[in-house]
């Protein structure tokens, strides 16, 4: 039997709902005709379930817009959910409105880094303030005791000591991504989700960066949910990857095999599109067609069917479920790829 | 040779802080024509930005424009009037900025900040805009236009911001676009299509283009010549494919090293030697990269060979890798 994992989420659920189209005269006249109108939904997060063992680092992938920063705010208990269950080792999450969440025990046990480590650190903090901020308020430490914990965190990190005293618009942007991290581990949280950390920083950083993440996994045993663009970093740093396409889950599996072999033509697309250096641009794939719209989407029709080669008539007639393809791999079409690509 | 759409001639720009100058840039000189695509690349902190803020006419207040020249069409940016480059700025030169969400207004509907600019900027008239505006949400690929027209930029994810400010850009139908790092928050399948879109342009109007990133598959793929820069200076130029084939300054090789691309573990991949140097030192060597440099010589410390402005090609080193060998070159 496989061991408890650390995280598990269980259909999950996240709706915006959004202003009636047209005037809002133009809308009263149709109440009046027609009755009271549905309020269109937006489904940025739709029916997601997944785990995350410890120790584990799962990637997070797909099209922008697609609600993987929606996903991992309702994981960190920024936002409330509509539905589903968010289950970190033996506590339920979603019993706990976000509101409240900050001042609960589980807080300090999921810790993130913003998609802009820039923005998410306080103008008016020093690097050393930003690092201190949550050991003092989560882990209630003060006086020598806490600025040891800045000092190792920071180490850790690979953050110069003298580099504390500086604010964010004195450090450059590989720096203050350092201090994010370092803010984040400080208090030595189970699951670490991360939000395109690298997005902004050149690929000498970057390099740095993951391999300081690899080292922490190694050293605090740490679990990781991290969301990025850059498949090559995915590919490199994670155990297993999830990818997803308007709001639904549609591939998972070990990163590796995933992005050599991919079952789902979502993903197929996706790894085709990757620029690289090394390899000219000739024969791939462009996706085109029409992307289908995530406010009220056709519950029994694929999502990728207007832009999908392999798509046909069953397409359009049922929502295709998460299947394995081979062990511990699972894609949801109807004609997933299962043997190895030529 | 047709003139440049730009010509950047030996441009020097410090900044003064309290804790001294920072030279952030010296001596920068590129060219880029009409049609094409020049990508700049270099690490973190090494002046993309601010040479694109120098042409744009927006640098901080505490900074200075010490040396050089910026001419589009005719006239230097550099010592143009402020009512100038207002003019210039929009309608002439456009430019998307690496961080989006902060770019953009918080508390105005996006499809009305891009009916502002085509206003201002395209002959569009104040009925046809919003619809105009609608239609190019849709051309970056943002679907459902008429609805997400409405939203405010937080209702919307970092890429859609991305591409709003995208749609800005184009809207103003610029000869020069600048596009700092365009797609850094961009999966790699809307990363085409946004790529696609410019290209599209730049071919149809002849549109030029400096593409800042720090992607090199990206820039390997998209730019027509790319630019190095380093620490401030601009180290090397050359046409895509002989860049890549035949790297010939030291930091170039380092930086198409670091590039993580097949390489099946993290701990392969190299990293840069070293850090940029401080900006603010009184006496920075002439190569700035010479600290850090595997085939620096003596003379490094104490002169630089200068770069040609108009050229489509630039090497500031004493001591580049092996050139390509006779009759190989294209
Ligand atoms: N506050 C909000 N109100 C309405 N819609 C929202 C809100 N926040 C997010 N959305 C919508 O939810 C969807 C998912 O957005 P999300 O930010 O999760 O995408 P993402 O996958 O992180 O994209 P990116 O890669 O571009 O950052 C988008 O369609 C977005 O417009
Ligand atoms: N307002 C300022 N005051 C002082 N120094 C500045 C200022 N703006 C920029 N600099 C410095 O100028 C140098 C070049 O910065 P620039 O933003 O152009 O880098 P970049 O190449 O765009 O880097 P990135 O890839 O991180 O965006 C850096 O050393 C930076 O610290
Ligand atoms: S289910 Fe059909 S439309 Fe959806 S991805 Fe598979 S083949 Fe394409
Ligand atoms: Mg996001
Ligand atoms: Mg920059």
């Amino acid at each position: 039997m496989k061991p408890e994992p650390l995280l598990d989420v269980a259909e999950l659920s996240k709706r915006y709902a959004l202003q009636p189209s047209g005037s809002p005269i133009a809308r009263a006249i149709r109440r009046l005709r027609h009755g009271p109108e549905a309020v269109p939904k937006l489904h940025a997060v739709d029916d997601v379930s997944f785990t995350i063992g410890r120790g584990e680092t799962v990637g997070l992938v797909g099209e922008s817009g697609c609600g993987k920063s929606t996903l991992v705010r309702l994981i960190a208990r920024l936002i409330d959910g509509n539905e589903g269950s968010i289950r970190l080792g033996a506590s339920e999450l979603t019993h706990i409105p976000a509101k409240r969440f900050a001042s609960v025990d589980e807080r300090v046990k999921i810790q993130m880094v913003f998609q802009d480590a820039g923005e998410s650190i306080n103008p008016r903090y020093t690097a050393s303030d930003a690092i201190s901020d949550p050991l003092r308020r989560l882990r209630g430490l003060s006086g020598d005791a806490l600025r040891s914990k800045v000092e190792e965190a920071a180490t850790r990190c690979g953050l110069p000591l003298e580099l504390l005293s500086r604010y964010p618009h004195q450090l450059s942007g590989g720096q203050r991504a350092r201090v994010g991290i370092a803010r984040a581990i400080a208090v030595e949280p189970e699951l670490l989700i991360l939000d395109e950390p690298t997005a902004a920083l050149d690929v000498s950083v970057q390099v740095v960066i993951l391999q300081l993440l690899e080292k922490l996994k190694v050293e605090l045993g740490m679990s990781y949910l991290f969301v990025s663009h850059d498949l090559n970093v995915v590919r490199l740093l994670c155990d297993r990857v999830l990818v997803m396409y308007l709001g639904k889950i549609v591939e998972s599996g070990p990163a590796r095999e995933v992005f050599a072999n991919p079952a789902h033509p979502y993903t197929r697309a996706l790894v085709d599109a990757v620029p690289d250096a090394k390899r000219p641009p000739s024969g791939r794939v462009r996706l085109s067609g029409e992307i289908a719209s995530p406010i009220d989407p056709d519950p029994n029709t694929c999502r990728f069917v207007g832009r999908c080669p392999k798509a046909e008539s069953l397409c359009r007639q049922a929502m295709p479920r998460l299947q394995p393809v081979r062990p511990g791999h699972q894609a949801a079409c109807h004609f997933s790829s299962s043997g190895p690509q030529t | 040779m047709a003139a440049p759409a730009l010509l950047v001639d030996n441009l020097s720009v410090e900044f003064q802080t309290r804790s001294g100058v920072v030279k952030a840039l010296e001596g920068v000189s590129f060219n880029v024509a009409k049609g094409e695509t020049l990508a700049v690349v270099g690490e973190s902190g090494s002046g993309k930005s601010v040479t694109a803020y120098a042409v744009m006419g927006i640098l901080d207040a505490a900074a200075a424009v010490t040396s050089g020249r910026a001419v589009l069409g005719g006239l230097d940016l550099l010592a143009a009037s402020k009512e100038a480059m207002a003019e210039v700025r929009g309608r002439e030169v456009a430019m998307i900025f690496q961080n989006p969400r902060t770019a953009l207004n918080p508390i105005r509907r996006v499809g009305d900040q891009i009916a502002d600019v085509l206003l201002r900027h395209a002959n569009v008239t104040p009925n046809a805009a919003p619809r105009e505006a609608i239609k190019l949400l849709e051309t970056v690929g943002i679907t459902d236009p008429v609805r997400r027209a409405k939203a405010y930029p937080f209702e919307l994810s970092g890429g859609m911001c991305q591409r709003v400010m995208i749609a800005i850009a184009l809207a103003a139908q610029p000869s020069l676009l600048i596009a700092d790092e365009p797609t850094t928050g961009l999966d790699v399948t809307t990363q085409a299509i946004i790529m696609d879109i410019i290209a599209e342009r730049a071919s149809a109007t002849g549109m030029a283009t400096i593409f800042i990133t720090h992607d090199l598959g990206l820039a390997a793929e998209r730019a027509d010549r790319i630019v190095v820069m380093h620490a401030g200076h601009v180290v090397e130029a050359q046409r895509t494919r002989d860049l890549f084939a035949h790297p010939r300054h030291p930091y170039t090789q380092a930086l198409i090293a670091a590039t993580p691309g097949h390489t099946s573990r993290l701990a392969e991949l190299s990293t840069i030697g070293g850090n940029l140097p401080d900006l603010r030192a009184a006496k920075l060597p002439a190569c700035r990269y010479a600290a850090r440099c595997p085939r620096k010589l003596a003379i490094c410390d104490s002169s630089l060979p200068s770069i040609d402005p108009t050229a489509p090609e630039a090497l500031a080193c004493h001591n580049p890798v092996s050139s390509p060998p006779m009759g190989e070159a294209a």
